[in-house]
């Protein structure tokens, strides 16, 4: 057994490409999120208390305990299977579709428990956004896929909707590549376009909160980085949640990084404090690479 | 030696060969079927030479050539459609060809095709009105013969005249002119004016009735009624199919019963369609049909209305027949949509109903029209139990007209399949039937190839429209 200082050393020593990158993107103007910033004591978005998940008879997460503040970007990193993409989708009760899935504790959004009977769980959707680690627009024109959402809502007019489909394109940093084509279909773009475009789908229907779940898993470095960039100018006015296996990327783009392993919140911080000083081993075992 | 038998049989090429030798022999018969109904079908339109013989005994014959072989005895024959139904009984002879000193194609022979007893081959002689002659002599009478048939043909009038024919042997026989459809020189003809007479008989059989117990004439009624009948089932089976899909693949909990209901419906599909047929004349004629005329045409009974079989409850009943096969390829079709849509289509706020409405059935739709496409092709060939429920041999009205309320689905019908067996084995002349028998199989073809491909038209199109390049 190697002792705890020693670990440290070694530790620090392999973080050191990591913590690199965390300074070089911190001469960017954009990134200085880095430094702490007000908000960061800001009020919490979405507290996340006591929380168990069970499919079936397999617990998933056990006793999950978090608050995600407003207007931040907070990852969840951890090896597959640790239960960090469930609870992204219980926090828009994506997993109420399925079957012999329950959960205990609670979840709250502005103080407001999600699983409370009164909700209007399409109301609670529409709050909280979800963009999927496959893109996934759906099999029609570019225009469609976005006035999808507002057309839900009962929006008919068809200026009001093409007003909202080139706010959110442009907000998905979409707008430029496909405004000619907007009444082709959506699955004649590339695969970073698509993604985009599912963000843009997401936007359109104003939501506080946009949860990601692997949104780069699939995409080529360049498309990963257009997204990235968008992270920094959403989350002026969104609060962002992302589930990533690339710790470079959580390193890249959040502010807060919880660290899941085996169902259970492992650690969670500032990001530059995870990554440069984690306090559980696990945490440094994981993201110096030494499982998962 | 066994290195190499042992080589051989891993490669599977001897597999490959015999899936190819079985591919084979399915398309060549599936081919040779094509080729002898298509050969048939449009040989049948082909205004062909009429050839005069003369035999040994000094007899003469008349007719078209229709085929030769060489007879159990080891004697070469040739098969001569004499035609005359009404002075020789037979449309057809065997003549043994060493029988023959003679054959002649005369320019002067004339085909004369007749409402009843079938054409008349012969020579014309007088054209005449009681007792008064109008024309005399083979040319004469062919000079004048155009105009008086228009006119019989324009006058409400029965036309009076009387036209004076011969067979090959000199014996006479008379015909109203009002008998007469049309006279034919064949031998006279050049290629291009055959061309034409043939796309007249084409046009005779698709667009006129049927005459003779539908030996002659057109198909008109069979082929609307087959048409109409496939897209009232297409309309019915549609809507229930998808709906019935829906349930089971979206809204059931899956479990023991499902999966029963499952293996029922696709059981539905193996029931032999006669039984469908008695289901059918039980449930919806003698049944629905019964009740409704005793609830609204009360006034009519005890003749029927709805109580008896109609092209509604043929439609009805091959629905149910088809039923499966919709449902089946709609579950399918559903089952194919990526649970990444639906994810999506809720996690933006949808009900699972707008989820479905907006997304899944847009996405199902080729799935959904595949099935609708197999429904079709096998209702426009089924006959069974149309017998049952609503076809007939001769329907008297077309099940739409010109007369309130146009629609009349309570009407039989006829159709091209039933047409089919009833030309071919109950008309009273089966040998003179046979060539309609295949020009009507080629139409029944001819129409579900047509319908399959609007269905493969439509749903490519919308493949195109709900697909991009990319994917």
């Amino acid at each position: 057994m190697l002792g705890p200082q020693c670990d440290v050393t070694s530790g620090v020593s392999t973080l050191s490409p990591l913590v690199s990158s965390l300074e070089m993107e911190s001469m960017d103007p954009h990134h200085s999120n880095l430094t702490p910033q007000p908000s960061a004591q800001g009020k919490s978005k979405l507290q996340v208390q006591g929380f168990n998940f069970f499919y079936g008879p397999v617990q998933a997460l056990f006793k999950v305990d978090l608050d995600i503040p407003e207007n931040q970007v907070t990852a969840f990193i951890g090896p597959s299977g640790c239960g960090k993409s469930t609870l992204l989708r219980c926090m828009n009760r994506l997993n109420d579709l399925i079957e012999g899935a329950r959960h205990e504790g609670n979840i709250l959004i502005d103080g407001v428990d999600i699983f409370n009977p009164s909700i209007d769980i399409t109301d609670l959707r529409k709050r909280v956004g979800m963009v999927f680690q496959k893109s996934n627009p759906f099999p029609k024109s570019i225009h469609e896929n976005v006035a999808y959402g507002p057309r839900l809502q009962g929006l008919k007019n068809r200026i009001v909707l093409e007003e909202i489909v080139e706010r959110s394109l442009r907000g998905a940093g979409l707008w430029e590549e496909v405004k000619d084509r907007l009444h082709k279909s959506a699955l004649g773009l590339s695969g970073g376009q698509q993604q985009r475009l599912c963000i843009a789908r997401a936007l359109a229907v104003k939501p506080d909160v946009l949860l990601m779940d692997e949104p780069c898993s699939a995409l080529d470095p360049i498309a990963t980085g257009i997204i990235e960039e968008l992270l920094f100018s959403l989350k002026k006015e969104l609060t962002i949640v992302i589930v990533t296996h690339n710790m470079q990327q959580a390193a890249r783009v959040s502010d807060r990084t919880a660290f899941m392993y085996l169902g259970q919140l492992v650690e969670y911080g500032r990001t530059k404090q995870l990554f440069t000083n984690p306090s559980k081993k696990q945490t440094e075992d994981y993201i110096t690479g030494r499982f998962g | 030696m066994k290195q190499w038998v042992k080589h051989f049989m891993a490669s599977g090429e001897l597999f490959i060969w015999g899936c190819g030798a079985g591919l084979s022999i399915s398309l060549l018969m599936i081919g040779g079927l094509l080729v002898l109904i298509l050969l048939n079908g449009f040989g049948y339109f082909w205004p062909a030479d009429l050839v005069e013989l003369t035999l040994k005994d000094g007899k003469h014959v008349i007719g078209q050539l229709a085929g030769e072989e060489v007879s159990p005895k080891g004697i070469p024959r040739i098969r001569v459609k004499i035609g005359n139904r009404d002075l020789y009984g037979l449309d057809y002879r065997w003549i043994n060809t060493d029988q023959i000193v003679e054959r002649a194609t005369p320019a002067d022979l004339v085909m004369v095709e007749r409402r009843e007893w079938g054409n008349f081959y012969g020579r014309l002689r007088t054209l005449g009105k009681e007792d008064q002659t109008v024309a005399e002599g083979s040319e004469a009478v062919w000079q004048s013969l155009p105009a008086l048939l228009r006119q019989a043909e324009s006058s409400d009038a029965e036309s009076t005249y009387m036209l004076l024919v011969v067979d090959a042997n000199g014996r006479e026989k008379s015909i109203a002119l009002g008998q007469v459809m049309r006279v034919l020189r064949p031998n006279n003809l050049s290629k291009l004016e055959k061309v034409w007479v043939y796309a007249g008989n084409v046009w005779v059989v698709l667009t006129t009735e049927p005459r003779e117990a539908n030996t002659e004439g057109g198909i008109f009624p069979a082929i609307f009624g087959t048409v109409l009948m496939v897209m009232i089932m297409s309309f019915v089976v549609t809507p229930f199919g998808v709906i019935g899909a829906l349930y089971l693949r979206e809204y059931a909990r899956q479990g023991v019963i499902v999966r029963t209901v499952r293996i029922a419906v696709n059981n539905l599909a193996g029931v032999p369609s006669i039984v469908f047929g008695v289901f059918g004349l039980g449930f919806f004629v003698y049944g629905v049909g019964g009740t409704l005329d005793a609830l609204w045409f009360s006034d009519r009974l005890p003749t029927p209305t709805f109580g008896t079989g109609g092209i509604l409850w043929a439609s009805l009943t091959l629905a149910l027949l088809t039923v499966p096969v919709v449902i089946v390829a709609t579950e399918e079709g559903l089952a194919a949509v990526p649970r990444e849509y639906r994810e999506g289509s809720i996690g933006l706020g949808a009900t699972k109903w707008e989820t479905i409405w907006k997304v899944v059935l847009p996405t199902a739709l080729p799935g959904i029209l595949t099935g609708l496409i197999l429904a079709m092709a096998r209702a426009a060939g089924e006959v069974a139990p149309l017998m049952l429920t609503g076809v007939v041999k001769l329907a008297p009205a077309m099940p739409i007209d010109w007369t309130w309320p146009f629609i009349h689905l309570d009407r039989k019908f006829m159709h091209l399949g039933f047409h089919i067996y009833d030309v071919g084995f109950q008309s009273p002349n089966v040998e003179a039937a046979k060539p309609m028998v295949y020009v009507t199989t080629l139409v029944l073809i001819l129409v579900v190839v047509t319908l399959n491909l609007t269905g493969i038209l439509l749903r490519n199109r919308m493949r195109r429209k709900y697909a991009g390049s990319a994917v």
